[in-house]
């Protein structure tokens, strides 16, 4: 066997102990280090290492940047570092495809700042009473909110929970195939035919108008269908309409309805449950997270309290239970024998750290609004993402690229701009426009955070831009 | 010298908070509000109407939304009173989560990241935007670049066993490519490796075959090479296992692996205790994973988020998932997936405020550091093991008279035997002197396991008063069983009914379903 070549410079002399004492690692001071040392009959550290033999061992240093020990110093790194980035608050953004600024409460940071949240893992009910509580909640609250009996403790992400949602679907059907009905976030239908296929094939069928094409559906609907599966809100911001629709042809065929969506929405919107869905899944991000670079991530996946979907469920889930004090609840795993901890390499996915403290975080978001509050945030963000789309659609050489309704995002298509060019002509104006989506297509995206100034400043910068654009068009000819 | 279990510290007459604070539903008081939402100008509604009629009627709510209706304070104390009844790391001496280790999240870290320049950022901001971030992510994959040795890493996963199952993911893309896929359908594991490593490949269509260790407790050799084959996709080990053993034939069980054409997968997660000692590029390894919640010492968040980190070698390279940073000039710039890329595994770059977290725990130690790190893990694990090893009923099986590398897995068995005492009973007396224990160690194959990792995080005095807090519960158990089975006696909570989240017709995953199953109805019982 050959070693592929080093690619990094890695040797740098030796390895040189520590001349001073690490905060971080108290043991390092020399009196205590011998001491331990000789309770455990030892001469040295390096006796310890006897099983790594000399053939594995690094040789000298790594090459890492120069330590930092001294905490302001680090501080002062980290900060300088973190000073060249413009954030959203400074710049006026429509920024979302998947990722949203909105509104978070003080007091779902100051809760999930806690140590005892923060820095707890894997307690048992007995250390970890309030986590097993807190994450029980989220599930209740969440599942008040879709209308269903089952909800998991969070998964990595929105794109995780479609994809074990699919992977369920074809374990309790036995089936084959899948049926893509909406327009999902690119990444994410990458991620589930990454995910699933070693048992499934994915098929797409093309929407109409960014809606599902529901007249192209039963064609493609057979007994070998395992799951239908459907985003709404679309990526483009579409709303299904036909959800109750497809669900009947699914269930004729056999098929599991499987859909994606947008929390949010639920103050308002009937959930997908009351419209024939067997499994809900999306992302919590909204729910009183920051947007943190698109790196805070929770996937909900949402059941009926079917024993045969709770089984194939990898999840964790919190259920209550009686304790040996009459009237106390107590909490645990609900069907452990169920999880990869249990099932090894039978098992049918994995349980391992995901995105608890963000379901705590959307716990507490879910708790202060209330139902009031989720009706407000709902008709809020609709009413101004109407709006906003009205503002732009008036603009000479732009329309709406489709006519469906759309919660906080919509495309807006070009006539003969480049939507690249808007941005960055919208960019002069310390407007983030939105994401490109193809060469005439931006996505903007609207929430509670934008005001109707900001929009309107934005429609106003689109124009100038597109009246940019003509002109220069125009000298050109 | 004398070892501390005899006089025994002083054992802190601990209690958890009991708020018996009721679930969140009962708190409900009509009309109250938690926070109010900004309301649709009237500029707007003059344009676009009623929000709700925007809506079509068949789209409009029909059922009733029952979250609770509280005000903020008593939200608030809610939420802190649970907090109350939760043992974090930094309130417990937490090496008794065994396999998971356990350490001390720097408070700076928590400080560094609490700023709009990150919380507030969004991922398509263009570049020159975001370059201190961008910097950040792209220093943290040069440094995991160094501490695995491997050519190209990846940030983007969200765990430790995400990261698993994107190796399993590569794995799979790799012989594909080669037009093996159809041929190469098994994966060896072994037993003491972490369970993920088992169910990913299987998640990912392998069949799995797990080698048991040899008498000595290293994975048995004869074993994996009648195991191995043309058929085999790749092995996927930890090393140290589980049991703490570093298994010195590593390099070996690697050659195996290449030579009929399998790669070869290190699940780091464990790497505690060899960081600067040794590497996956040492031992032959195409791919590695670490997680950034465990060795880097980002928080873990009541069970995440975490962060995973996949490191490859140069012939994996092309696999990797998107978007990526990369360095031109003075600039950072993010780049597409790579051009044969199993395609994004988790959304944009990860999760970034453990990315930063971590990078600013690495810049803290340093090359010397991170060595002192693994030793002093080290040191404090064979300290701990000394203490442990004395302990009437507890035994440690395997390796006789060899060292462990960062934890150990050790049984209770002979005072199972002599008491009928479990490890779980154990777990929860401990839970009476502050002190977190777990005891999931699924397969059971050392019997009445017990998994302790120290860490370099925790005090002398602090692994004594551990060691003690086990010695004390062992007493108890053979002086008065009774006092450990019906444990917890000082936490907020008492002895739960299993069966209750076992039984179908019982389970309640959400307090809708509790009140369906138990009472029938909607409302509050």
């Amino acid at each position: 066997m050959s070693l592929a070549p080093f690619n990094v410079e890695l040797v740098r002399g030796v390895a040189m102990p520590l001349s001073y004492v690490h905060p971080y690692i108290p043991n390092s001071a020399s009196e205590v280090r011998q001491a331990m040392l000789d309770a455990i009959n030892a001469t040295s550290v390096e006796e310890l290492f006897a099983d790594v033999p000399e053939a594995l061992r690094v040789q000298g240093a790594l090459d890492l940047p120069p330590a930092l020990p001294v905490e302001q110093d680090l501080a002062r790194h980290v900060a300088d570092l973190l000073s060249r980035n413009a954030s959203t608050d400074e710049r006026t953004s429509f920024l979302g495809f998947g990722v949203y600024r909105h509104s978070v409460p003080a007091v779902v940071d100051e809760v999930i700042g806690r140590s005892e949240f923060l820095t707890a893992y894997a307690g048992e009910p007995y250390d970890d009473h309030g986590r097993f509580q807190a994450l029980f909640e989220y599930q209740s609250l969440m599942g008040e909110l879709l209308g269903m009996d089952v909800v998991n403790v969070p998964t990595y992400d929105g794109y995780q929970a479609a994809a074990t949602a699919v992977a369920m679907a074809g374990r309790i059907t036995g089936r084959r195939r899948v049926l893509q009905l909406s327009d999902p976030h690119p990444h994410k239908l990458d991620k589930v035919r990454d995910f699933v296929s070693g048992f499934l094939s994915v098929e797409t069928i093309p929407t109409s108008a960014s809606v599902a094409n529901i007249s192209a559906l039963p064609a493609s609907l057979d007994d070998d269908v395992a799951a239908v599966w459907i985003e709404t809100p679309s990526v483009r911001g579409s709303i299904e309409e036909n959800l109750s629709e497809i669900s009947q042809l699914a269930h004729a065929a056999g098929a599991i309805v499987v859909v994606g969506t947008e929390p949010l929405l639920y103050g308002v919107l009937e959930p997908p449950a009351g419209l024939g869905a067997d499994i809900v899944t999306g992302e919590i991000q909204s729910l009183g997270l920051h947007q943190w670079f698109g790196g805070a991530r929770g996937g909900f996946i949402a059941l009926h309290d079917d024993p045969q979907f709770v089984m194939e469920l990898p999840s964790r889930l919190f259920g209550l239970a009686s304790t040996s004090v009459p009237g106390e609840l107590g909490f645990g795993d609900v069907a452990y024998e169920r999880t990869s901890f249990a099932l090894r390499e039978e098992g049918k996915e994995w349980v391992g750290t995901a995105a608890a403290l963000w379901g705590i975080a959307a716990g507490v978001y879910l708790a202060l609004m209330g139902p009031r509050g989720m009706r407000d945030i709902g008709e809020t963000i609709l009413a101004r993402t109407a709006y906003a789309q009205r503002r732009v659609a008036a603009i000479p050489g732009a329309r709406l690229s489709d006519p469906a309704l759309h919660f906080r995002e919509f495309c807006v298509e070009f006539e003969s701009a480049s939507a690249v060019d808007v941005v960055a002509a919208t960019r002069r104006a310390q407007i983030d426009a939105g994401v490109v989506l193809d060469e005439r297509s931006l996505l903007i995206c609207v929430t509670e955070m934008t005001t109707r100034e900001e929009i309107d400043r934005l429609a106003d910068a689109i124009a100038a831009a597109l009246g940019d654009v003509d002109a220069q068009n125009g000298a050109r000819q | 010298m004398s070892l501390p279990l005899l006089p025994k510290p002083h054992l802190p007459r601990f209690h958890q908070a009991r708020w018996d604070e009721r679930i969140i539903f009962d708190l409900h008081a009509p009309g109250q509000r938690g926070v109010l939402v900004s309301a649709v100008e009237s500029e707007v509604s003059a344009v676009v109407g009623d929000a709700a009629a925007l809506v079509p009627k068949s789209l409009r709510r029909r059922s009733r939304l029952d979250l609770p209706e509280i005000g903020q304070m008593r939200v608030l104390k809610h939420y802190l009173r649970l907090s109350q009844g939760t043992l974090g790391a930094d309130l417990n001496i937490d090496v008794g989560q065994g396999t998971c280790t356990m350490k001390y999240s720097p408070k700076v870290n928590e400080r560094l990241i609490d700023t709009p320049k990150l919380k507030s950022l969004h991922p398509m901001q263009d570049d020159d935007d975001v370059q201190g971030v961008l910097e950040i992510i792209w220093q943290l994959q040069e440094i995991m670049r160094a501490i695995s040795g491997m050519d190209a890493v990846s940030l983007q996963t969200q765990g430790g066993s995400s990261a698993i199952w994107m190796n399993a993911s590569l794995i799979r893309a790799y012989h594909d490519l080669r037009g093996e896929g159809g041929r190469r359908r098994e994966v060896i594991t072994t037993i003491f490796s972490h369970p993920s490593n088992a169910a990913a490949a299987k998640a990912a269509g392998y069949d799995v075959i797990t080698i048991y260790p040899d008498e000595s407790g290293y994975p048995d050799r004869g074993a994996f090479e009648s195991a191995i084959s043309d058929r085999t996709a790749a092995i996927m080990v930890t090393n140290p296992e589980d049991t703490g053993i570093f298994n010195p034939d590593i390099r070996g069980w690697v050659e195996t692996a290449h030579a009929v054409g399998a790669l070869a997968s290190y699940d780091q997660a464990n790497a505690n205790g060899i960081l600067g000692i040794t590497r996956a590029r040492e031992a032959g390894f195409d791919l590695c994973h670490f997680n950034l919640h465990k060795t880097f010492s980002t928080p873990h968040g009541s069970g995440g988020p975490g962060g995973g980190v996949n490191a490859v070698t140069e012939k994996l390279a092309e696999l990797l998932p998107g978007p990526r940073v990369v360095k031109k000039g003075d600039r950072f710039v993010t780049t597409g997936a790579a051009p044969r890329s199993i395609g994004a595994v988790a959304p944009f770059y990860g999760v970034v405020p453990n990315i930063v977290r971590a990078y600013s725990w690495i810049r803290s130690l340093g090359a010397e550091g991170l060595r002192e790190v693994a030793e002093i893990a080290v040191l404090n694990n064979n300290y701990l093991l000394e203490l442990v090893r004395r302990i009437p009923g507890a035994s440690v099986p395997y390796a006789q008279g060899r060292r462990r590398i960062e934890q150990v897995r050790y049984s209770w068995k002979e005072l199972f035997e002599a008491t009928g005492v479990s490890s779980e009973e154990i777990g929860l007396r401990m839970a009476d002197y502050g002190l977190h224990y777990w005891t999931s160690h699924h397969p059971h194959v050392v019997p009445q396991p017990f998994t302790l990792e120290p860490t370099e995080s925790y005090s002398r005095q602090e692994l004594d008063l551990y060691a003690a807090s086990l010695a004390e519960v062992s007493r108890e158990a053979h002086e008065s069983p009774e006092t450990v089975q019906t444990a917890p006696h000082r936490s907020t909570v008492h002895r739960t009914e299993h069966a209750d989240l076992d039984d179908p017709e019982r389970w309640a995953v959400t307090w809708r379903a509790y009140r369906r199953k138990y009472f029938g109805t909607r409302g509050s019982p």
